[in-house]
């Protein structure tokens, strides 16, 4: 999912607990290493369905109650305990103090893309390749898929998938006479003339997140963190790193970009009245929109995410995330039917009507999803352009295994560069730094390019 | 003929100080008036009107009404939760710490030096640098996830009981203890007939501080908690406020500002209540009489 709240005491014990998991399971005797592949049958599943039981699970998607009302009504003798035990980072935290303590864990609990190869790493997600889960590959996007892999084990369903486009306040755009950019450089372009019109008015707001720093790097091409076990490769100054800090260089350091937090009261006041112009952003933020910023209905409008050369429409994913069955399970297979139900049955249907982004195939390409019209968006099918945004995401990313703690140090180091206005890059060549010497602490073998 | 020309009763108004001290005023109730006014208005108020100035409609009472209802009215449970830890913790804390500051001011025995440098050890380290430690003890003992876990980290104040043990040693005089004694009067006597009333206002001092701490405390309960039916009011309206971000947001800030009013005004009327005590406390022993 997408960026939350960071909270420097919650990083903190993230960071503490991650350590000792990590050199625990470092000082092991290498049988951490994901099993490679396994392929089982899924009638294991489908007894444990039957049999019925108690599952408790994690999760804090609005749409997680219907799902499990659902799902109780479809297997009356399997009773599912839904917690809400916080949302990202806070859930990240009690995941993982559950773990390391071996005992309170879940039996189901969502995690995003970005938290999962930190989890499957550490041993603490059963592969789902034991119940012949692998067979489901095609029903999903192929980035999606690729981010519930992690070293040929298969840790998760994905559930929602972020595909990156451009939200714009069309209003605005039209009351100045700025055209849709098509380039990232026709973007600076439109930065510029709008705040040179209105100086209150930004492009849009970015004070330094790293999960759209991630996601714009994605795009560009950068594959920053390659990780072969327990090597760790980290280079933030690679092309596609220096492609987009080339572009976005220019509108931090012109202060072209509004300083306010995302997420906070001010921000959805922001995107509300005008003071935030556009959003480079998952494709599930027309269901955030419609639910929080009333005053932007009939004024915003969906466009492909611009590119560096304006030719092939490439984008990249940000956030989203699936369910992963825990280790700590009694009942594994249980859970693992559940998952399956979640978000390969007819769990996806609540998940739809919730505004959720599917990560699946058939229901991003089902008519009823892309000719959809949508009355915020002033009549707009634009399910049609966020779809599209789904097969156009640039293949090979992957995450580090303790991207939660790169990103909650990302304020501390690239976060310093937003603030004074510099060159992202001198940012990024400290959070390489930050990010080499804890993976080296935790155990990994960690290279900078 | 004293030549003073200022009675020390009577300093000289310094218009430096008094702009300074103003500009704090408003520095401090700024955010409050905020938080007051902000209260009072609907969700869509909150995001298209300015945060000092009043929004279209009064809807303070609606907000109310909506912040005990929404969610199954679970932060009345969060209120009672709340309490709880704070009535048993709290509670708690200030009598083992009134209890044993006594017993260390009072009376001497083998190791009272090695408390002394425990306490202050203790003391030192926050809070928050023992969370994960306590986490994996209580969870140890299966007690996580359940009010103890609150409870009975928040029952121990070394602050507390160094506040309580100081203000024994000056407030409660050995000759009295003495005097008692040839009177008579067992220990536990004492300590309840003739030591509480002496020590009272350092009491209260300290019931306020851990009231306060326990009213306040987040962290602990952040970690130690997985189900919502046990957080406080702390870290209940901290995840109203999270769900303001991510996919699927539902942003509820007028609910979480006016859940943050109601968890502010017990702590007010404490605090008023007990002021009396807590400033005969700040004063003992300033003078020798």
């Amino acid at each position: 999912m997408s960026p939350t709240r960071r909270s420097r005491q919650v990083a903190a014990v993230l960071a503490t607990a991650l350590a000792t998991a990590l050199s625990a399971c470092s000082s092991g005797d290498g049988g951490t290493a994901p099993a490679g592949g396994a392929t089982g049958t899924q009638d294991a599943v489908d007894a444990a369905l039957k049999a019925g039981g108690e599952l408790t699970y994690w999760s804090w998607t609005p749409s997680a109650k219907a799902q499990v009302a659902a799902f109780q009504q479809e297997f009356p003798n399997v009773k599912v305990n839904y917690v809400n035990a916080g949302t990202g980072n806070d859930h990240y935290t009690k995941l993982q103090n559950a773990i390391k303590a071996g005992s309170g864990a879940p039996d189901v609990a969502q995690v995003e893309y970005q938290a999962l190869p930190q989890f499957a790493m550490t041993g603490a997600l059963v592969d789902l390749g034991q119940y012949g889960f692998q067979a489901f590959e095609d029903d999903y996007t192929p980035s999606t898929w690729n981010s519930v892999k992690v070293g040929g084990g298969l840790y998760g369903l994905p559930q929602d998938s972020g595909p990156m486009a451009l939200f714009y306040n069309k209003q605005l755009f039209d009351q100045h006479g700025i055209t849709v950019p098509k380039t990232w450089a026709e973007y600076v372009a439109a930065a510029e003339k709008l705040h040179a019109a209105d100086p209150t008015k930004y492009i849009t707001s970015d004070t330094g997140d790293a999960g759209f720093a991630t996601s714009m790097i994605w795009q560009a091409g950068g594959k920053p963190f390659t990780t072969d076990g327990r090597n760790v490769r980290i280079d933030l100054q690679d092309a596609g790193v220096r492609k987009w800090t080339a572009t976005w260089n220019q509108l931090v350091e012109k202060k072209l970009v509004s300083s306010i937090p995302g997420w906070s009261d001010a921000w959805y006041k922001a995107l509300g009245d005008g003071t935030i112009a556009t959003l480079v952003t998952g494709a599930w933020m027309p269901g955030v929109l419609e639910s929080s910023v009333e005053d932007g209905a009939g004024k915003w409008a969906v466009a492909p995410m611009p590119t560096y050369d304006g030719g092939t429409p490439i984008t990249a994913e940000n956030g989203g995330g699936g369910q992963s069955v825990l280790k700590q399970s009694a009942n594994p297979a249980l859970a693992a039917g559940f998952v399956r139900w979640l978000n390969n049955g007819n769990g996806v249907k609540p998940f739809l009507e919730s505004g959720g982004f599917p990560a699946t195939k058939a229901d991003l390409a089902s008519p009823a999803f892309t000719d959809e019209a949508s009355d915020y968006f002033g009549g707009q099918q634009i399910n049609r352009t966020l779809t599209a945004a789904a097969g156009q995401v640039v293949p090979g990313w992957s995450y580090l295994p303790y991207q939660l703690y790169a990103n909650s140090v990302f304020g501390d180091t690239v976060g310093k560069s937003y603030a004074e206005g510099k060159s992202l890059d001198t940012g990024l060549a400290d959070w390489q730094k930050a990010l080499a010497d804890y993976g080296n602490q935790q155990g990994f073998t960690v290279t900078t390019g | 003929m004293a030549t003073t020309t200022r009675s020390p009763l009577k300093p000289r108004k310094s218009p430096v100080l008094t702009a300074v001290m103003a500009l704090y005023l408003l520095y401090t109730l700024v955010p409050l008036a905020w938080l007051l006014i902000s209260a009072t208005k609907t969700q869509s108020d909150l995001l298209s009107t300015s945060g000092l100035a009043f929004g279209g409609s009064f809807a303070l009472l609606d907000n109310i009404a909506q912040t005990f209802t929404h969610d199954n009215g679970i932060f009345l449970r969060w209120l009672g939760n709340t309490l709880l830890y704070v009535v048993v913790g709290a509670g708690g804390a200030t009598a083992l710490a009134t209890a044993a500051g006594y017993g260390l001011a009072k009376y001497r025995f083998r190791g009272r030096r090695a408390v002394f440098a425990v306490l202050l050890g203790a003391i030192a380290i926050p809070g928050t640098a023992l969370a994960v430690p306590t986490f994996l003890m209580f969870s140890n003992l299966g007690l996580t996830n359940t009010p103890w876990a609150i409870i009975i980290p928040s029952l121990v104040s070394p602050f507390g009981l160094y506040l309580v043990w100081t203000y024994a040693t000056e407030a409660v005089p050995d000759e009295l203890l003495e005097a008692a004694r040839i009177d008579g009067a067992g220990e536990l006597r004492i300590f309840f007939t003739v030591t509480l009333r002496l020590l009272l206002p350092g009491v209260v001092t300290v019931a306020l501080f851990a009231v306060v701490s326990t009213w306040n405390n987040y962290f602990l309960p952040l970690i130690m908690l997985s189900e919502p039916d046990w957080y406080p009011l702390t870290v209940g309206l901290n995840q109203w406020s999270a769900q303001a971000s991510g996919v699927g947001a539902q942003p509820i800030y007028h609910l979480v500002i006016t859940g943050s009013v109601i968890t502010i005004v017990p702590l007010v009327v404490a605090f008023l209540l007990l002021q009396r005590f807590w400033q005969s406390g700040l004063t003992a022993g300033s003078v020798k009489q």
